[in-house]
């Protein structure tokens, strides 16, 4: 019964990755996404990793989508203005990732006698275990993986500061658009330093 | 929990290893066949998301936490990385008005 479940999950994920790449337009790419994220998460909970479905959940299908989507509809992207590849580039992807793909099935074949025998007693993806271990001997990574976070947000802050003096100053040039142009203007200095 | 146990009894290991060797080799495929940065920034999660799922495999059938611990941080950083990486695209679109990849073969406007 599980070995169906893993079947189903495995084939949606491949083919909805599939898509991910050969679909022309944008907004269907980030949906497919989402479906090959959604079937992770049903293989992590297959695996008993409770928490990290969660988590996966949360941060794959729920933000990092989320914001992708935006981004696509923030720049109007769709199938007419989608940058197409020529048909002989194309087949040199196919074919090197086919190669790739030979390659790293070669080298793990021969490790398949080495596989170990796992034991039933498996909970050690519930909150609770992962947690102590979490908050025990992965502490400082998981402070520094803090301060990474904070360090994300203020270079994306920093970026779309930038971004927002440059639509400012071609609001200002060109005289175009009512709506932008009637913002206040703040001088250079400000925004770049300090 | 018997049926957890079941559960990971029914799926070997090996078939794991296929899936995310498949799962890379679509992300790889992507980078290369597609020219949309974005498409391109998808196909580079699917490929942390294979190993992600490689990593929960073997942290599972090893009965050894350290792996999840460590998919919870690759998270993180891809979090990180999608947050950063966005904000660089967006500056890039207005000054370029296209997220082509070829137009940023010279790294300068």
């Amino acid at each position: 019964m599980t070995l169906y479940a893993f079947y189903f999950l495995a084939f949606l994920s491949v083919l909805s990755a599939l898509m991910v790449v050969f679909s022309r337009n944008p907004i269907y790419n980030v949906l497919y996404l989402v479906i090959t994220f959604l079937c992770v998460g049903g293989h992590y909970l297959l695996l008993s990793a409770d928490f990290l479905f969660a988590v996966h959940i949360i941060v794959y299908a729920g933000a990092i989508m989320v914001l992708f989507l935006y981004v696509i509809m923030l720049l109007n992207l769709n199938k007419e203005t989608e940058p197409q590849k020529n048909t002989f580039f194309k087949f040199a992807a196919i074919i090197t990732a086919g190669l790739l793909m030979i390659v790293i099935v070669g080298a793990l074949r021969a490790s398949e006698a080495a596989m170990v025998a796992f034991d039933n007693h498996n909970n050690i993806g519930l909150v609770k275990n992962l947690g102590k271990m979490l908050f025990n001997e992965f502490l400082l990574p998981f402070e520094i993986v803090s301060l990474l976070l904070l360090t994300a947000m203020v270079g994306a802050v920093m970026l779309g500061k930038n971004h927002m003096k440059r639509v400012k100053e071609v609001a200002k040039n060109k005289n175009g658009r009512a709506t932008i142009s009637t913002l206040p203007v703040q001088p250079v200095k400000e925004l770049t330093h300090e | 929990m018997n049926n957890v146990s079941e559960a990971i009894q029914g799926v070997p290991l090996n078939y794991y290893i296929w899936l995310s060797t498949t799962l890379f080799v679509i992300g790889v495929l992507g980078v290369l066949y597609r020219r949309n940065v974005i498409i391109i920034f998808m196909c580079i999660e699917l490929m942390l998301n294979a190993v992600n799922l490689l990593m929960v495999a073997f942290s599972a059938h090893h009965n050894e936490g350290s792996g999840q611990v460590f998919v919870f941080f690759i998270m993180a950083v891809a979090a990180a990385e999608v947050a950063v990486g966005l904000a660089i695209l967006i500056v890039i679109y207005n000054n370029t008005k296209s997220t082509d990849i070829n137009i940023l073969n010279k790294l300068k406007w």
